[in-house]
Parts: structure tokens; C-alpha cells; sequence
């Protein structure tokens, strides 16, 4: 492995800050993009079974 | 042959191939993933010039490149789309929008990131960052006239229609981008990396291009599978779903 | 052709009907050109530096928002269907509407840059340029934006999607527009300029009528 510590890895060699911050953003995006597309579906399965609904009463 | 691509774009046909399908995408993602970043932070050297910083690109690069290719891609459906007037190529185009704006914008917030330790600003009017802004905006005008038209086959068509004058201005606007930048600026001021990369680097980043494509992939046919069930819901077929019905898959 | 003719004609006269409408777009341009300066300060050099850009922003923005008015109310008395339906071919009618609108929204921008250029204190030569830049480039811009302006037909926040839509796909003209006044500016010559506006010109022309019809088969249909 490159790093000596766990504290030498978040430093990132002084741009800690840069990096870190770019990976977060990058996971954050990611995540909230998996969740949405995922509460979208639950929203499109609970419209068609609403239509079910109507259909057979 | 040409029967059976026909088969695949009716919505029915294709909502069960891409529900088999991203799962196993999302694993190749995951895995590409876990790879690529154990290349780039494990194993790839440090910098001679940028030091730790130029970590960055390993997200930065895979995100522009994503944003590109995704952009294409809606173009590309779009052209299917409208000569064919296939339904599921609106929705494919729909689907791809969401994550290629969001890989746009990454690219602009990595870059930025990346500017600040190098060059000293947040922003640089360097012609691929611009040119990057400029995509981000097409993004964001196809998914505003898609979302601002209520008739889906209205939207689907105009949307497919402003992606195909977008995709064949990206070109036109890059080079004039470049043009603008190179005129009032002396030196280069350049985000891309030189010829000459670490090996591990440069094994680093496609990894996680890879991954990236995975996940979109993955992405794509799981919204499609929401748009589907969104506008075929009404058809015995979606009706009869286990999701639907509620019953046990 | 005599259909085309016509059509210019029609489009002329309706607009000279209703005059506020095409002027308020002209007095929009020679608002925004005096707000720059207030903004930034009276001091020449800058005024003379930053002139040109904001002399094409300002035509940029005024030659956009004129584009509603190419398809809305024809639109909205229903003669644009009627449009559709004849046997001229749609591409022909609609370049017809364009040319119409660049005669009203587009060339007077051409006469009155040079004039604002004045407050600018641009020099004669950048003035010059500062017109053929314009003549070269407010074509594109109707061109271009007429196919903005057919696809968000009657579509809500219809204007400023218009924008969104348009602008990204201006920043070419506008980069060897403003650049061509620039370029003679600082003594490296704006031949090259003018061609890439020509080049972009003719393309622009040909194709997007075109590709307009398409938007507004879609947008009635």
C-alpha cells in the first residue's frame, strides 16, 4: 500500500480538501440519483396498482 | 434480424430484459468500481507535479467522458425515435437524460476542484470546461422542454428532436469554444493530463470509466423499466404484474 | 416562390400593424447597451474593450426575445395550421416566416449596433465590422432560434425555455461575432472570423427550415 496511516490518506498529501471533496460529491450524486430513480419506481407501481383498483373494484 | 430488434423495442419484451439486466450491471459496476479506485488511491504513484491532487481525475475524466458519450447516445435514440417512431426510444432518451446532466455537472465540480489547487481558481474559461458548461445546458434545456410538455408523445418528439440540434452543435460549439480560448489566452490552461502517464494512472481511470458506463447502463434500464410501468399501465400486461397485483414474485 | 413572397409580405405588414411590438425589441437592445456602462463605469478604455461583446450580447438577447412573436399568434388564429396544411412545402413557408423575422428584428440591429458602438467609443473600422459581424450573424440567430421558438410553441414558460433551449446554441456566433470585432481591434485581422460566420451562415440557412418544420409538425399534431 502507498499510505503509512489512515491520517496520511485523508491528508492526501496536502488537497485533502480537493480530493475528498471531489469522491464526496461523486458518492453523494450517485446515491441520490440510485434513491430517486428507486422512489420514482415505488411511485409508478403504486400509480398502476391505484388503476388496478379502479378497474376491479 | 431486423425482427428481432424490433421485438426488443416493444416496451413488454423489454421491461423483462432489463429487469434481468441491471442487476447484474450494477454488480459489474460495483466491482469495476472497488478495481478502479483500489488502482487509483492503492496503488498508482504520486505525481511528479500535482502531487496527490491529480487523483481527481479519476472521477473527473470517467464523468466528462460519461456526460459525451450519454449526450451521443440521446442522439442517437432520438434519430431511432424519429424515423421509426418507436415509443420505447423516447423513453430511452428520457431515461439517459437524469445521469448524463449529473455526470456533467460532476465533471464541472471536479474540475473546479481540480482547477483550485492548480491553477489557483475555482473556475478556469479553459475550452473544455466550457464546452462542459455549455453541454451541461443542453442537458438541462432537454430535460425542462421534456418535463415543461404534458402530451408524452409531444414531448418525447420535440425532446428527441432539440437532442439531435444539440448533439450535431457539440461539435460546432467546441471548436469555437477552443478557438475563443486559445485567442485570449497566451499560455494553454489545460485540464488534460500529458502523453505520458503512469500506467497504474492511466489503468485507474478507464477502470473507472468502465464503471461508470456499467452504472449507467444499469441506471438507464431500470428507469426505463419505471417509464414503462408510468405509460403502459393501463394494459392487461402491466396489470398482470407481480408488482402490481401484489402478489409473491 | 410567389407563396414565400407572399408570406414575407403578409409578415411585414402585420408586424408594421403592430408596431410596438417589433420596436419595443429594438429599444430593448439600446436599453441593455446603455446599462453596461453604468454598470461597469465611463472609463474609455474598458468601454472600448468590453464594447463589442456587450454590443452582441445585447443584439444576442434582443434577437431572441423577438422569436415568440414568429409562430405565436399565427399560431393562435389558427392561420399556422393553414400554413401546414398547404400544398407548398412546409420548409419553403417557414424560411419565408424566418426571412420576415430577420428583416424586422435582425437588420435593424445591424443599423443601430454601429451607433450604440458610438458610446462605446469604438473606432470606425470596429464599427464597420461590428455591422458585418451582425449582418453575418443575426441570420443564424433567427435560424436557429426559430427552431427554439417552434418547438416550445404554447408551451408552458414557453419564453424563457425558449432561452434555455437557444442560447447554448447561439455561443458560436457569438464567440466569432464579438471575436471579429475584437480581432480587428487588436490589429490581427478578422478574416478568418468572417468566414466562420459565413460558414456557419449557410448551413444555418439551408438546414434549419428543415428542421424547423419538423418542430412544428410535431409541436400541431
Amino acid at each position: 500500500m502507498r499510505w503509512e496511516s489512515w491520517s496520511d490518506f485523508w491528508f492526501m498529501g496536502g488537497y485533502g480538501l480537493y480530493v475528498w471533496g471531489s469522491m464526496g460529491m461523486t458518492a453523494v450524486l450517485l446515491l441520490l440519483e440510485m434513491v430517486q430513480a428507486y422512489l420514482a419506481h415505488g411511485r409508478a407501481l403504486a400509480l398502476a396498482r391505484a388503476d388496478q383498483a379502479l378497474e376491479n373494484p | 434480424m431486423t425482427m428481432r430488434w424490433f421485438y426488443y423495442a416493444a416496451p413488454q419484451t423489454f421491461y423483462g430484459l432489463a429487469g434481468r439486466m441491471w442487476p447484474w450491471l450494477a454488480a459489474i459496476a460495483l466491482l469495476l468500481t472497488a478495481a478502479g479506485l483500489w488502482l487509483g488511491f492503492g496503488l498508482a504513484p504520486t505525481d511528479a507535479q500535482q502531487g496527490e491532487g491529480y487523483r481527481i481525475i479519476f472521477v473527473h475524466v470517467p464523468a466528462s467522458w460519461m456526460s459525451m458519450v450519454i449526450y451521443l447516445a440521446m442522439a442517437f435514440w432520438s434519430v431511432l425515435g424519429l424515423t421509426f417512431n418507436t415509443r420505447l426510444s423516447g423513453m430511452m432518451t428520457r431515461a439517459l437524460a437524469p445521469t448524463g446532466a449529473m455526470f456533467a455537472f460532476l465533471s464541472l465540480w471536479t474540475g473546479a476542484l481540480w482547477g483550485k489547487p492548480m491553477w489557483g481558481a475555482w473556475w478556469v474559461w479553459d475550452a473544455r470546461l466550457t464546452s462542459e458548461l455549455i453541454l451541461f445546458f443542453l442537458y438541462l434545456g432537454y430535460i425542462a422542454l421534456t418535463s415543461a410538455i404534458d402530451d408524452v408523445r409531444r414531448a418525447d418528439r420535440a425532446g428527441a428532436l432539440i437532442a439531435i440540434v444539440g448533439a450535431i452543435n457539440v461539435p460546432i460549439i467546441y471548436f469555437s469554444v477552443k478557438w475563443w480560448n486559445t485567442l485570449h489566452q497566451g499560455a494553454s490552461v489545460s485540464l488534460t493530463r500529458s502523453a505520458s502517464m503512469a500506467q497504474l494512472m492511466l489503468w485507474g481511470m478507464l477502470l473507472m470509466a468502465l464503471a461508470f458506463w456499467a452504472y449507467t447502463l444499469a441506471m438507464v434500464c431500470y428507469r426505463v423499466r419505471t417509464l414503462i410501468i408510468e405509460r403502459e399501465r393501463h394494459t392487461d400486461w402491466v396489470q398482470a404484474l407481480p408488482d402490481v397485483t401484489g402478489a409473491l414474485a | 416562390m410567389n407563396a414565400v413572397f407572399t408570406l414575407v409580405v403578409r409578415d411585414l405588414r402585420l408586424a408594421f400593424r403592430r408596431k410596438a411590438e417589433v420596436l419595443s425589441g429594438l429599444f430593448f437592445f439600446v436599453v441593455v447597451a446603455a446599462l453596461f456602462p453604468l454598470a461597469i463605469g465611463p472609463e474609455a478604455a474598458t468601454l472600448r474593450h468590453i464594447g463589442p461583446g456587450v454590443l452582441w450580447v445585447g443584439a444576442l438577447l434582443a434577437s431572441m426575445l423577438s422569436l415568440p412573436r414568429l409562430f405565436d399568434n399565427d399560431w393562435r388564429d389558427g392561420s399556422l395550421e393553414q400554413l401546414l396544411l398547404s400544398p407548398h412545402p412546409l420548409g419553403l413557408l417557414v424560411s419565408g416566416k424566418i426571412c420576415a423575422h430577420w428583416l424586422l428584428s435582425g437588420l435593424p440591429l445591424v443599423a443601430l449596433a454601429p451607433v450604440l458602438g458610438l458610446q462605446f467609443d469604438l473606432p470606425s473600422e470596429a464599427l464597420g465590422m461590428m455591422a458585418l459581424s451582425l449582418l453575418l450573424g443575426t441570420p443564424v440567430l433567427s435560424c436557429i432560434g426559430a427552431i427554439g421558438a417552434a418547438l416550445t410553441l404554447g408551451v408552458r414558460g414557453g419564453g424563457v425555455l425558449m432561452a434555455l433551449l437557444v442560447l447554448p446554441l447561439f455561443v458560436p456566433v457569438l464567440v466569432f461575432g464579438a471575436g471579429a470585432v475584437q480581432a480587428l481591434d487588436s490589429g490581427l485581422g478578422a478574416q478568418a472570423h468572417v468566414s466562420i460566420l459565413l460558414a456557419m451562415l449557410l448551413p444555418a440557412v439551408f438546414f434549419s427550415p428543415w428542421a424547423c418544420s419538423a418542430a412544428l409538425r410535431i409541436a400541431l399534431e
